[in-house]
């Protein structure tokens, strides 16, 4: 093991010098804005790099009160949790049965999920918004977390299936239907389990992007106390065009909730990062 | 066996497999063939009437400049942000793995702009870009920051790839990181023992075992950036000049702000082809190389 780090050692120096400075442009940005955070308007706009000498957090004040911010947080909590446990729930049971039923209707369904992969969301949006529109369906958490499942639903499936197929030993099904399980307890106290991994890599894929979606969000809830984080960010940054203090207190509200679930969530993370990069 | 039963089939079906069908066909089937009709029809969403047009829509969308002004600046920007994504990611990806001291911790930062979505990234870079950077050029006399690189169509288009780029290149460094930690070491001695220099074992040795991990990237990246939408609308808005609408952006503008729900439905159209058609190079390319491995 020695010996083989040792194989690039001559750039290993060079390496971390670059690699820190790239870091520091990197971060640069979210230390400007926290450092602004703190100041007044006027101080912001005289000089937007110093560090200011008596902070504030009347910003901070401002922006969690209009901004909607302990709803919006919780919307988006709420939101995230129910869609992820339910698309994993549907998609993992409809992996399973397309991987254990040898039926046509498996293999269409699957061709017909793998195939809406390649659907982009600005393909059925405008529809969308007309059909649900129509029926009153719009405005709702509801109707926005039944969205979320469909569309999650096609990779999840296409992720579950190809864990099912390939290291979920069959015999452990037989043993267990023969101890007299039925389907759904098979499923649930033997197959569902050992899906672990694959449910870990696909709550990261999905809350992340489902915690930080606007654009569907922002189709479906129009009312104020119904809107997530990006919708209520947004909304107050029109709001604060030219008072930026507030807008930035904002931003850094939005974005600390999501660093401290990375702080204790970084490995899970990165690993559910590369294994659905892989799988899809 | 009671397995091979109809009556044991369906029950299968209906309990594990027949909730997800029926959500997806609400949410994705109809939505997209009632899509299909939508581009035929004069529809503005709101008029409960319509007219069929034929082929109408199309032709006013070929015919449009503003469509293709957007599509065009869409290509630039896509072309930018895949280029330097990926080179930046494979270099930061090389010198992660080259066996440094807090390469954890590194990893784990250039990484954390991929938790944020578009809109925060985008509202703090406006920041960066309307104030923070004007500042600095108007204190150190650099011309190139003097005036806000968003009030000129050419920089604000700029600014649109350094944050994707800033963003995305730490999402794909993560699947560089695992190529390149998969490379066996095995390899790697034996191209030492054959007496290959420093820039022989990339070229030669490294690189081409990494051509898995590019493809990904490749089109992981390519998809992204032609669906950026988030990005577009809280650094930009599209501005100056209407210059940096991009194809999402249009869409929606077409559809929700000037309600021609037709015509915004038949570019929507023209981004699913895009995509369908690197989604199919996709598989076809991943199922090449399964095969030569």
């Amino acid at each position: 093991m020695k010996h083989s780090k040792s194989i690039r050692s001559p750039g290993k120096t060079v390496a971390s010098i670059i690699l820190w400075i790239l870091l520091i442009v990197f971060v640069s940005p979210f230390v400007i804005v926290v450092i602004n955070s703190l100041k007044s308007n006027a101080e912001i706009m005289s000089n937007p790099l110093k560090i200011t000498s008596n902070p504030t957090f009347d910003n901070y004040v401002t922006a969690f009160n209009t901004m909607n911010y302990p709803s919006a947080l919780l919307n988006t909590i709420l939101i995230s949790v129910v869609s992820v446990v339910l698309i994993i729930i549907t998609s993992a049971m409809t992996a399973y049965f397309v991987a254990r039923s040898h039926t046509k209707t498996g293999k269409v369904i699957f061709y017909f999920l793998v195939a809406s992969m390649m659907i982009p969301f600005q393909a059925v949006m405008i529809p969308l918004v007309t059909i649900y529109g129509n029926l009153g369906l719009l405005n709702s958490r509801l109707t926005l977390i039944y969205l979320y499942v469909g569309f999650g639903c096609g990779m999840g499936m296409f992720i579950f299936h190809g864990f099912i197929n390939s290291s979920i030993p069959l015999s452990l099904e037989e043993a267990a239907m023969i101890d007299g399980a039925g389907l759904l307890q098979t499923f649930f106290w033997i197959v569902f389990p050992l899906l672990k991994p694959v449910i870990a890599t696909l709550a990261v894929l999905d809350v992340l992007w489902i915690w930080n979606d606007y654009l569907l969000p922002s189709l479906v809830l129009t009312l104020p106390w119904q809107q997530t984080l990006p919708l209520s960010t947004y909304a107050f940054s029109g709001q604060m065009s030219v008072n930026f203090g507030p807008l930035i207190a904002a931003l850094i509200l939005t974005i600390v909730p999501v660093l401290i679930i990375y702080l204790f969530l970084q490995k899970y993370i990165v690993k559910g990062i590369v294994a659905g990069a892989v799988k899809s | 066996m009671e397995h091979n039963s109809t009556k044991y089939k369906i029950k299968f079906f209906l309990i594990f497999a027949a909730p997800t069908v029926v959500i997806f066909i609400t949410v994705m089937l109809i939505p997209f063939l009632y899509g299909f009709v939508m581009s035929f029809t004069d529809t503005n969403g709101i008029a409960s009437t319509y007219q069929w047009i034929g082929l109408n829509n199309y032709i006013t969308v070929i015919h449009d400049k503003a469509f293709w002004d957007s599509l065009v600046v869409t290509v630039k920007y896509v072309i930018a942000c895949v280029i330097l994504t990926n080179l930046l990611a494979f270099i930061i990806g090389y010198l992660l793995t080259s066996g440094i001291r807090g390469q954890n911790f590194l990893r784990a930062s250039f990484f954390t702009p991929n938790l944020l979505g578009g809109i925060v990234l985008g509202l703090v870079w406006r920041f960066i870009f309307q104030n923070a950077l004007v500042y600095v050029g108007n204190t150190l006399n650099l011309p190139i920051f003097k005036n806000s690189w968003l009030a000129d169509p050419t920089k604000a288009l700029w600014s649109l790839i350094i944050v994707t780029v800033w963003q995305l290149s730490g999402y794909m460094m993560i699947i560089y990181v695992a190529g390149f930690m998969s490379i066996s070491q095995d390899v790697l001695e034996a191209a030492d023992i054959d007496g290959c220099n420093y820039w022989q074992k990339i070229t030669r040795v490294e690189a081409p075992l990494m051509v898995p991990s590019f493809v990904i990237c490749l089109f992981l990246t390519l998809s992204k950036c032609f669906m950026v939408y988030d990005i577009n609308i809280s650094l930009t808005k599209g501005e100056p000049f209407g210059s940096t609408i991009l194809l999402s952006y249009k869409i929606y503008k077409e559809a929700f702000n000037n309600l021609n729900y037709g015509t915004g439905q038949t570019e929507a159209f023209f981004l699913f082809l895009i995509i369908a058609v690197i989604s199919i190079v996709q598989v076809y390319a991943g199922k090449k190389m399964e095969v030569e491995q």
